[in-house]
C-alpha cells in the first residue's frame, strides 16, 4: 500500500464523476429535493413527524445512493479490463479501495452538508445534539455504503445484476433499521435480523443525535458503523484477486 | 544476445473445467516474438500467466529471472489486453497521468508513450470518442509507460487498417532494438514474417518454434500459414 497509489485512484475517480455532470447533479441534488418533498409531505400534520423522520433519511440518503454509485462503478472497472491492468501494476489492493473510499467520502461529504444545510437551516429540521456531529454520522453512513458497493460488486458480473443487490440488500435493510416501526417493537426474530444490520446503527445514531442523546451514545453507533465498513472493505478486498480463474 | 526473458516449464493451466495449456514449456528471448494460433488456442492464458494474472495448475513461469507477478515485476512487465482496459470518461491525458502515478513513472514518461502511439493530437480528447484503432493505442500507450523490459501484446492490431499495423510493427520493432522483450499475438498468420521468431501455437501445444523462414524451410512451405497447416496435418518435410 502506498499514500501515493490510493491518492492517485482517489484523484482519478473525483475526475470521473466531475466528468459526468449529470451523475454529479443527481448526487448533489437528488438528496435536497427528497429531504423536501419529506417536509412538505409532512407539513400539515400534527405533532412534528418531520423532527422524527429526518434525521434518520438523512442517513439513508448517503448510504443508498453511494453503494448504487460504488457497485456499478467498480463492476465496470472489472467488467473493462482495467482491474485486471491495475493489478497487474503496483497497486495494492487497499490503495484501490482506500481510493474508491476517499473519492467518494468526499463526494459524501458534499452531498450530506448540503441535505444537512438545507434540513436544518431553511426547513427548520430540529436537531437536539450537534449539527457538525450530524454531518460526521452522514459520511460515516456514506462510506458505510461505500464499502459494501464495493463489497456487493464482486458477486454481480453485470450492472444489471449489480443494481438488483439494491432491493435485495438495501431494502430490506431500510423496512428494518427502525425507521418504520420502533426496532424493540418488531417480533423477536426480526429484532434480532436488524440487530446485525448495518444500517439499522446507522439511523440510530441519526434519531439519537435528534433527540438529544448523549454523543457518547451516538459515537458508539458511529463505531458499529464504522466496524462493519472496515469488514466490508477487509472482505473487498479479499475479493479483489490478482489472479483469476 | 540470446538470454531468456520468459521462461515457462510445464505450464499447466485449467479454465472451466478444460485444460487450456495442458503442460507447455517455452522460452522467449529479446527481439520481437510472435505468438501465433488460432481463437481459442491458449494465447490469451499464457500471456495473463506470463503477467501474473491467470491462476496456474502447475508448473512454472519465470520472468526476467523471478517468479511471474513476483512484486518487482509490476513495474518492469507491460501487458495489454484485447480490451483497452483504459477509461473511457477520461482523456488520453488523464488516463496516462493516472497510470503513470500508480507507476510511480514521471510526467515525461506520459508524453513519450504519446509520442509513440502517434497521438498528439488527441491528447486532451476523452477517450470514449476516440475511434476503436485509437482507443487500443491509448491501451497500448499505457503499457509503455515504465519503460518495460517485457511487453506482453495480446493482438495489439486487430482490426486496425494496413498503415496502422504497420506503423505499430515499427513501434514494436523500435522497442526490441532500444532492447526490451516484445511478445505479441495475433490469430492473422501473414503477421508472422514482422516477427524475429515464432511460436506456433494449437490447442495449448507450442507445434512451432524458431525463425519465420527456419519454420518455412523445414516444412517446405511457400508461407507461415501454410507452415501451420502442414504442422497440423503432419505433412511436415523430413528434412
Amino acid at each position: 500500500m502506498s499514500p501515493r497509489v490510493t491518492l492517485a485512484v482517489a484523484a482519478r475517480v473525483l475526475t470521473q464523476v466531475r466528468r459526468d455532470h449529470r451523475t454529479l447533479a443527481m448526487l448533489l441534488v437528488v438528496p435536497c429535493l427528497l429531504i423536501s418533498l419529506l417536509w412538505w409531505m409532512f407539513e400539515e400534520l400534527p405533532g412534528d413527524p418531520f423532527d422524527r423522520f429526518g434525521p434518520g433519511l438523512l442517513a439513508m440518503f448517503p448510504f443508498i445512493v453511494m453503494f448504487l454509485v460504488t457497485s456499478v462503478t467498480t463492476l465496470r472497472e472489472r467488467s473493462s479490463g482495467t482491474l485486471e491492468r491495475l493489478l497487474t501494476m503496483p497497486l495494492g489492493r487497499l490503495d484501490f479501495l482506500l481510493g474508491y473510499a476517499l473519492a467518494f467520502g468526499l463526494v459524501a461529504t458534499v452531498q450530506s452538508a448540503l441535505a444537512v444545510a438545507l434540513g436544518v437551516g431553511v426547513l427548520g429540521l430540529d436537531v437536539e445534539g450537534s449539527v457538525w456531529l450530524l454531518g460526521v454520522v452522514a459520511v460515516a453512513d456514506a462510506v458505510l455504503g461505500t464499502a459494501l458497493g464495493l463489497l456487493v460488486s464482486a458477486f454481480a458480473t453485470t450492472e444489471f445484476q449489480a443494481v438488483q443487490f439494491m432491493p435485495a440488500l438495501v431494502l430490506p435493510q431500510v423496512l428494518l433499521c427502525g425507521l418504520f416501526v420502533p426496532r424493540e417493537s418488531m417480533p423477536g426474530l426480526l429484532e434480532a435480523v436488524s440487530d446485525v444490520l448495518p444500517l439499522s446503527y446507522a439511523v440510530d445514531a441519526m434519531q439519537e443525535l435528534g433527540a438529544g442523546a448523549d454523543a457518547v451514545e451516538v459515537w458508539r453507533s458511529v463505531a458499529v458503523v464504522a466496524c462493519f465498513t472496515l469488514a466490508a472493505l477487509g472482505l473487498g478486498a479479499a475479493t479483489l484477486r490478482r489472479r483469476t480463474p | 544476445m540470446m538470454k531468456n526473458v520468459v521462461e515457462v516449464r510445464d505450464l499447466v493451466v485449467v479454465r472451466g473445467g478444460r485444460e487450456v495449456l495442458p503442460g507447455v514449456s517455452l522460452d522467449v528471448s529479446s527481439g520481437v516474438t510472435g505468438l501465433l494460433g488460432p481463437s481459442g488456442c491458449g494465447k490469451s492464458t499464457l500471456m495473463r500467466s506470463l503477467v501474473g494474472a491467470q491462476r496456474v495448475r502447475s508448473g512454472t513461469v519465470e520472468v526476467l529471472g523471478l517468479p511471474a507477478g513476483s512484486a518487482p515485476l509490476r513495474t518492469r512487465v507491460g501487458y495489454v489486453t484485447q480490451a483497452a482496459s483504459v477509461y473511457d470518461d477520461l482523456t488520453v491525458n488523464e488516463n496516462l497521468g493516472f497510470f503513470a502515478r500508480v507507476l510511480g513513472a514521471d510526467r515525461s514518461a506520459v508524453d513519450r508513450a504519446v509520442d509513440a502511439v502517434a497521438l498528439g493530437e488527441h491528447r486532451h480528447q476523452v477517450v470514449g470518442r476516440l475511434s476503436g484503432g485509437q482507443r487500443n493505442r491509448v491501451g497500448l500507450a499505457v503499457a509503455l509507460l515504465g519503460e518495460p523490459d517485457l511487453l506482453v501484446l495480446d493482438e495489439p492490431t486487430v482490426g486496425l487498417d494496413p498503415v496502422l499495423r504497420r506503423d505499430l510493427w515499427e513501434l514494436f520493432h523500435g522497442i526490441a532494438e532500444a532492447g526490451a522483450a516484445v511478445l505479441v499475438s495475433s490469430h492473422v498468420m501473414d503477421e508472422a514474417e514482422r516477427c524475429h521468431r515464432l511460436l506456433l501455437m494449437r490447442e495449448g501445444r507450442i507445434i512451432a518454434d524458431g525463425p519465420p523462414e527456419e519454420i518455412r524451410s523445414r516444412t517446405g512451405a511457400a508461407d507461415v500459414e501454410e507452415a501451420f497447416l502442414r504442422l497440423v496435418e503432419g505433412r511436415e518435410d523430413a528434412a
